[in-house]
């Protein structure tokens, strides 16, 4: 205050002052910089052409601080329509559908480029695409097919990571059925419309969508994102084998790999299909609607008596199991402490699954001594379930027995007390 | 062979002379005499956590990686070891049952008044000790309720203004319930309680002992008005006999309780998973629990769970200090305390079935 009163030079009030003036014009410039004048129209026009700011502003692009002239051009800067968008200020448009892919990969090929805002993120999305059934067929002049923004959408591109982004895992399948499930897009391409509804009910989409399990595959887990393709006949166990590691190690060792591959039987799919993968029953082994043996073996064959002697020893473990965990239970219902024999069902329904696996070796003595092992454990546990109820039964009794002298002693103080009161 | 014994003792000791004021003991007999068992109950049940107690040490080793696994080893391998720990855990909530039985009994009865005082202040600090018995004990199995139990308990005394903070992290030994909370627990619920315990068990026993057993005022002023109409029995043997009734009839409860229904050992506390849903404190603390869920979170401008620790506190010392409360001449009181308690045992009983019921 004491500057205001009365001590300033006339020289300083005027440096002051040319300082302030200085002050405001960079804060009008910067103002002017910041005005994005594509926004201040679109927002208000209607669709196609309108967009939202709220919505603009959940893509990644924006909050990584790209703007429309990114992609589009332009001069943002000018409230003219006929200056911003006009071809000098080097406006573009609306992309072409045959120029979107090359515009993503202006910046999504440039290592350098996007190591600035992500260093993680890879950089060949364009020479995968390129390579893939879409790419192909789109540099073939085909429109229809799949481009970036048909599955990533546009002007609101999210993270993969985002579970609102159409290609989060939880959201591919449904962002792939679009096309792939539409009979009228996909007329002409010969291939079925199904795979959606199928993979719906399979174990993967329940594992998924369901059970939330991230590692659960959706159809880029086989297929590929970027270089979306079938896998070959001959290397859909390569796919599968990423997950079902010790499948696919006994399946390379075992006799149907050289079968199937000179039938030219696309491996795993021959039993468990390909997008509708069932939870795999012990019925496949059996001879009812559900068998899968005998669509290939005839009866009474030597695989046939194999797929029989193993169905019946499946069975015998999972009765085992099924019987320690029915007496158990009953156990720990009367207050039992059962929780050890508890953990070794687990150790036995371990041995069963391993079973189950081990069938990819088609070994049946492989297969047996998990079986053998399984049988073992069940029965420990049925016979701890056993002397768990015997022991049950004979602290009953012994409460019994202790109740009744309890009683006598009892009714002998009563009579006692009675006879020294008289 | 006991009047053998008696006379050894007689002429060493001066037995006769040493035991004569129980001879000469005399309790009144009346109708609501039954209800001065329950304090004999109690002592009976306290005498047979003691027992159990100390044979289940022969095989508990507190530690977190240990505990579990020990109280699982009692269970399932060591002879009788089932029915030790089940006894021990039956009788630990009969004994909580009947103390607040006792207490409230002595409330009804008048018992409290004076020269009584100080028996009952003795009498409610061991309730609150017993409930600490109760508290340090539960968490020892090391099983998932009794973890996050714990860490709830814990959190509450953290809200105390000023000392609750240090005072939780003096409980946990630390920041977290932890396995040096478990050590600590059990170092409380063998050394400390029991220590303490004692020393306020004899003072309120010598208490009962030199005061004698009150009378309820009605019936004293229709003995006084007629001394023909008083009826009274020795204490020894005509009384204990009666309270060893009582206490095998408890020793029988207890003895079913654990055959039919032995205490379940649980999941080994797991600190990393999330806390099971809807979980409560044991029954004797959850009228305490669901009062403190009801209070708004804001009370004008005091923390709601704050106000209610500290209510619950002030109420707990107002409680022990009860009988100096009342008036030289209780008549003119017009029974307010008969009231309060009436109130406390509805509220206790509403709130523990308000908060068993509740989500």
């Amino acid at each position: 205050m004491a500057i205001w009163r009365n001590k300033l030079r006339s020289s300083s009030a005027a440096r002051c002052f040319v300082l302030a003036g200085f002050v405001v014009l960079a804060a009008c410039l910067a103002h002017g910089q910041t005005t994005n004048s594509c926004m201040n129209c679109h927002s208000a026009l209607p669709e196609p052409l309108g967009l939202s700011q709220e919505k603009f502003s959940q893509d990644i692009h924006a909050q990584q601080g790209l703007t429309c002239t990114s992609c589009h051009g332009g001069d943002p800067t000018s409230d003219d329509p006929d200056k911003a968008m006009s071809r000098k200020a080097g406006w573009k448009g609306k992309i072409d559908r045959k120029q979107i892919p090359q515009l993503c990969g202006t910046c999504h090929s440039d290592p350098a480029y996007i190591r600035q805002f992500n260093p993680s993120l890879r950089t060949d999305q364009l020479g995968q695409y390129r390579t893939s059934v879409h790419g192909k067929r789109f540099a073939a002049g085909d429109t229809k097919v799949a481009v970036c923004t048909d599955c990533h959408s546009v002007h609101d591109i999210r993270a993969p990571r985002d579970p609102r982004s159409t290609v989060n895992p939880v959201n591919v399948a449904n962002t792939c059925a679009r096309c792939h499930s539409d009979a009228g897009h996909m007329r002409g391409y010969s291939i079925p419309t199904d795979q959606f509804a199928k993979y719906s009910e399979s174990v993967h989409h329940e594992a998924l969508a369901l059970r939330g399990d991230l590692s659960a595959p959706t159809c880029s887990t086989c297929h590929g994102n970027h270089g979306a393709a079938p896998p070959g006949v001959d290397k859909v166990q390569n796919v599968c084998s990423n997950c079902h590691t010790f499948q696919a190690q006994m399946y390379e060792k075992s006799s149907h790999k050289a079968a199937f591959q000179s039938a030219s039987l696309p491996g795993c799919v021959v039993c468990h299909s390909n997008h509708g993968i069932r939870h795999p029953t012990d019925a496949k082994l059996g001879t009812g609607p559900d068998a899968l043996c005998m669509q290939c073996h005839k009866p009474g064959d030597a695989c046939d008596q194999a797929r029989a002697g193993l169905l019946s020893s499946l069975s015998r473990l999972d009765e085992a199991i099924k019987g320690a965990d029915q007496i158990l239970g009953v156990a720990e219902s009367s207050g039992m402490e059962v929780s050890e024999a508890r953990l070794g069902q687990d150790q036995a329904r371990d041995s069963l699954t391993k079973a189950r696996v081990t069938i990819h070796s088609f070994k049946t003595d492989l297969i047996d001594q998990d079986i053998q092992a399984g049988l073992q454990i069940a029965a420990k546990n049925l016979q701890a379930g056993k002397d768990a109820m015997i022991e049950r039964n004979h602290r009953r009794f012994g409460l019994g027995m202790s109740l009744i002298a309890i009683g006598i002693v009892l009714v002998g103080l009563r009579l006692y007390i009675r006879k020294i009161e008289s | 062979m006991f009047a053998t014994i008696r006379h050894w003792l007689d002429a060493r000791f001066d037995w006769d002379d040493l035991t004569a004021p129980l001879r000469h003991k005399t309790v009144p007999s009346h109708r609501l005499s039954y209800w001065y068992f329950l304090g004999g109950i109690t002592l009976f049940l306290f005498g047979i956590q003691v027992a159990t107690g100390i044979l289940l040490l022969l095989y508990y080793r507190p530690g977190a990686n240990e505990a579990f696994e020990s109280v699982q080893y009692i269970m399932t391998r060591v002879r009788y070891g089932w029915l030790i720990r089940s006894i021990h855990s039956w009788s630990a909530n009969l004994m909580i049952f009947t103390a607040f039985a006792h207490m409230f009994s002595v409330l009804l009865l008048k018992a409290y008044r004076k020269p009584r005082e100080l028996t009952w202040v003795s009498g409610v600090i061991l309730l609150f000790l017993v409930m600490g018995f109760g508290f340090s004990g539960y968490l020892l199995p090391w099983n998932t309720l009794a973890f996050f139990a714990t860490k709830v308990g814990t959190e509450i005394t953290g809200q105390v203004p000023v000392v609750g903070k240090p005072m939780m992290i003096f409980l946990r030994g630390g920041e977290e319930v932890t396995g040096a909370t478990l050590t600590r627990f059990f170092g409380f619920h063998v050394a400390v309680l029991p220590g303490l315990a004692a020393v306020l068990l004899l003072l309120h026993l010598l208490l009962v002992q030199r005061l004698g057993i009150s009378l309820p005022p009605k019936l004293e002023v229709q003995w006084t008005a007629n001394p023909s109409a008083k009826r009274e029995m020795k204490f020894f043997p005509n009384f204990l006999l009666r309270e060893m009734m009582a206490w095998y009839v408890a020793l029988g409860v207890l003895g079913a309780l654990a055959a039919v229904f032995p205490w379940n050992l649980g999941v080994k506390a797991d600190p990393f998973v999330p806390a099971p849903a809807g979980i409560k404190p044991e029954w004797y603390f959850l009228f305490m629990f669901q009062t403190l869920k009801l209070i708004p979170s804001k009370v004008w401008f005091i923390d709601g769970e704050v106000l209610g620790v500290l209510a619950f506190g002030l109420v707990g010392l107002l409680w022990v200090l009860l009988p100096f409360f009342e008036s030289d001449q209780p008549t003119r009181t017009k029974g307010w305390i008969t009231g309060l308690a009436v109130f406390a045992l509805a509220y206790i009983a509403g709130m523990s079935v308000y908060g068993h019921l509740a989500k």
